[in-house]
């Protein structure tokens, strides 16, 4: 069993946390961790990317292979289009719908989500009018990280765990927040789900 | 001991305090930062521990080398091109040689994320004639520095411990092994340290004679592994550091792999490669940078009656990190079955200055002066700001390395270049700008140094910076820069014809002028705010 995942999305956005809690809850589980990540220049407002792998067997590379990835999970939806081509022919995309516009050649966002749809089994998530109905418009990765939660091979307890050691040192009121985030992301992935 | 999950760079840190380590050093700098953060933390809840940011790499290295003469134990870290600039004592350390164990960590960075170059660091190693080792993997990072501090101290000679990005920036599981003490303080001897032609002749030979010893660690050594396929005769791969990990990937899916050496210590281990090109007719060299393993083979006329392939042969590239499908190619296997994706034009999004940034408001103003000068010219250096090179700013024409902004501009004016202009961050200022303003300064030339005084090294994270504030006015002015003609600006939109004004004034001066924008990293401010 071994899980091959994408993160996706725009430098500030969140990246490395929401790997953070998976890496943490699968180390728990006993699984076996890789995960490349992006640090220094590229993190200022660039596209960043993070390779996560889990597995019960040992992992090889630190980069997932192309076509080999069971999931991208993006919290920006120009961003999601950019990691394609490392889905595995029956893989999953869930991704955010909501566009963080900071380059002026922004393309057309309906567009860019005709492309998401097409790309066989999806999932868009109104990632920050839920960040906002959690309370920050800063918690659209736990949103994402909620959306995917049904899907990872990781337990949600687990998850939520580390979702309260991460944020803990800012504060009660931010770790309310992201896990009120996660939960409306998971719940939002059950009813998209359920009407399709 | 619990096992954790580290970046490849924190595996390395954490193995040098269970190495006993007394001090690191380091100068901040993408991908090896996070090794001296790591080791900050550690010394922060440790009395013995010091681990400190440096002023610049050569510093570092030499302050890791009095830890190593007080027969303590030593780590000195950068980033590849860092190694230019430590390079006068890293290739004299390897005759002095080491009393306390020092491990020389330098992260390369292939296809260049955060870098001017893809230099490949294992050239220096053999260079210096030094040990190498070459991590594939978080544990093997842990291992190897641990075994690097021991055998500094075995062979007399600083030992290197070779990252690339992709290792440094991937957090993988480590099992960690109990810690070790510090060493005793115990002074090297000056027949062994003062490299004057009497010692240093010596001291050389005997680096030259320990060279077939460093032969047969490397041969003796775990990290090193062969695989014989008994019934294949035709293809054998060679692969080192983590271009193992894309070549085990792959081999998967083959039946009955070819014959695999894989490579984790230099000088090179001769009798294993031997036994591998003994026994196949094709070698397929799988390296992370240059090809520094494949030339070797080949020599200068290649291998009699043996083809070899890699990145010289246009199998693999001479340009840019590997990955598991430019090795795939490599290996004949055909690409995996991938998702269909639709055509879609995409829009690049490249790094940029943060909203709100001091330094495009300094980036405007300036090139609302400089629009009146078309034969003005911008020399910039390394940080953030060298992102002014991009639009909408397009405010800055060079970027090279660490303090040349200023040199640059020096010989650009002597040149004919007017006005010319040098643009550099404090603390890129005083890690190599000091010296070549000291020049200018002297000869009184015709230019303008813009220092971006934000208060810390912003691109690398928020280290602290050594030129900045008020004592970076005072060494301006300890350097020889007439006090009328060091300026202070605030970069701020509602400064804008202020600021231009200043340039414009400093522009008709004929002679050095120094102009200080000082305003605080919005990062590193909003940071602050944040722990209150």
């Amino acid at each position: 069993m071994k899980q091959d995942i994408i993160l996706a999305g725009v430098g500030g956005q969140g990246i490395l946390s929401i790997a953070f809690v998976i890496d943490s809850a699968a180390l728990k589980e006993g699984l076996m961790v890789k995960e490349a990540e992006v640090h220094g220049m590229s993190q200022r407002g660039g596209a960043v990317q993070s390779h996560l792998r889990l597995s019960q067997e040992q992992i090889f590379s630190d980069l997932i292979p192309k076509g080999e990835a069971d999931l991208i999970l993006s919290v920006e939806p120009l961003e999601t289009l950019r990691y394609l081509d490392y889905l595995r022919p029956e893989g999953t995309v869930i991704s955010s719908r909501s566009p963080f516009v900071n380059i002026p050649d922004y393309p057309d966002l309906e567009k860019i989500l005709t492309a998401i749809s097409r790309a066989g089994r999806h999932l868009l998530v109104d990632s920050e009018e839920l960040a906002k109905k959690a309370g920050s418009s800063r918690t659209q990765n736990m949103v994402m990280l909620g959306a995917a939660s049904r899907l990872l091979m990781v337990k949600k307890e687990n998850l939520v765990e580390f979702i309260e050691t991460l944020f803990k040192p800012r504060g009660e009121n931010i770790v309310t927040a992201n896990l009120r985030a996660f939960e409306l992301g998971r719940e939002e992935a059950g009813l998209l789900a359920e009407k399709r | 001991m619990i096992t954790e999950i580290l970046l490849g760079d924190e595996a390395v840190a954490l193995a040098a305090v269970h190495a006993g380590l007394t001090a690191a050093y380091s100068y901040p700098g993408t991908p090896a930062t996070e090794i001296m953060e790591y080791l900050i933390k550690a010394a922060s809840k440790s009395k013995g521990l010091k681990a400190s940011w440096s002023v610049n790499e050569k510093v570092a290295y030499e302050e890791a080398l009095g830890v190593s003469f007080a027969g303590k134990r030593a780590l000195v870290s950068m980033k590849h091109v860092g190694l230019n600039v430590a390079a006068d004592p890293f290739m004299n350390s390897a005759l002095t040689g080491t009393n306390g164990g020092l491990a020389v960590v330098i992260a390369d960075d292939p296809s260049m994320h955060s870098s001017q170059n893809e230099q490949d660091s294992r050239y220096y190693a053999q260079f210096a004639l030094i040990f190498c080792f070459e991590p594939s993997n978080h544990q093997e990072a842990y291992d190897m520095t641990r075994r690097a501090f021991d055998l500094s101290e075995e062979m007399g000679i600083p030992v290197m411990i070779r990252l690339v990005t992709r290792l440094s920036h991937s957090r993988s599981s480590v099992v960690p092994r109990p810690a070790r003490e510090e060493n005793p303080l115990h002074h090297g001897a000056w027949t062994d340290w003062t490299l004057l032609p009497v010692n240093a002749r010596r001291r050389f030979k005997m680096l030259l004679e320990k060279q077939a010893e460093l032969v047969k660690l490397s041969e003796g050594s775990d990290f090193n592994s062969l695989a014989v396929n008994e019934d294949d005769r035709s293809v054998g791969v060679i692969a080192s550091g983590i271009a193992y990990n894309y070549v085990r990937e792959n081999l998967r899916d083959i039946r009955r792999g070819p014959s695999l050496l894989k490579i984790g210590t230099y000088p090179l281990p001769q009798k294993l490669v031997e036994n591998l090109v003994r026994h196949v007719e094709t070698v397929l060299v799988v390296e992370e940078g240059y090809p520094f393993i494949e030339k070797t083979l080949r020599g200068t006329f290649g291998l009699p009656g043996k083809t070899i392939k890699g990145k010289l042969s246009g199998h693999l590239p001479l340009q840019g990190e590997l990955s598991p499908e430019i090795v795939r190619a490599a290996l004949g296997l055909k690409p995996l079955d991938r998702h269909k994706v639709a055509e879609f034009e995409l829009a690049a999004r490249p790094p940029q200055l943060c909203q709100g940034c001091p330094h495009a408001d300094t980036f405007h103003a300036l090139n609302k002066v400089l629009q009146d000068y078309p034969g003005a010219n911008v020399f910039s250096d390394i940080g953030c700001y060298t992102l002014g090179a991009f639009p909408p700013y397009s405010a800055v024409q060079t970027c090279v390395c660490m303090g040349a902004s200023v040199g640059m501009a020096k010989g650009g004016a002597e040149a004919g270049i007017f006005p010319s202009v040098a643009v550099i961050g404090d603390s890129t200022f005083g890690h190599s700008g000091l010296t070549p303003l000291l020049e200018a300064a002297a000869a009184n030339t015709n230019m303008i140094v813009i220092i971006l005084d934000n208060s810390t090294v912003a691109m690398t994270g928020g280290q602290p910076s050594y030129a900045s504030g008020g004592s970076l006015l005072k060494m301006i002015e300890g350097l020889g820069v007439p006090k009328e003609h060091i300026r202070v600006i605030k970069p701020l939109p509602k400064n804008l014809e202020n600021n231009a004004r200043v340039i414009r004034e400093e522009i008709d001066h004929n002679g050095i002028s120094v102009i200080v924008a000082v305003r605080e990293c919005l990062v590193e401010a909003r940071k602050k705010r944040r722990s209150g």
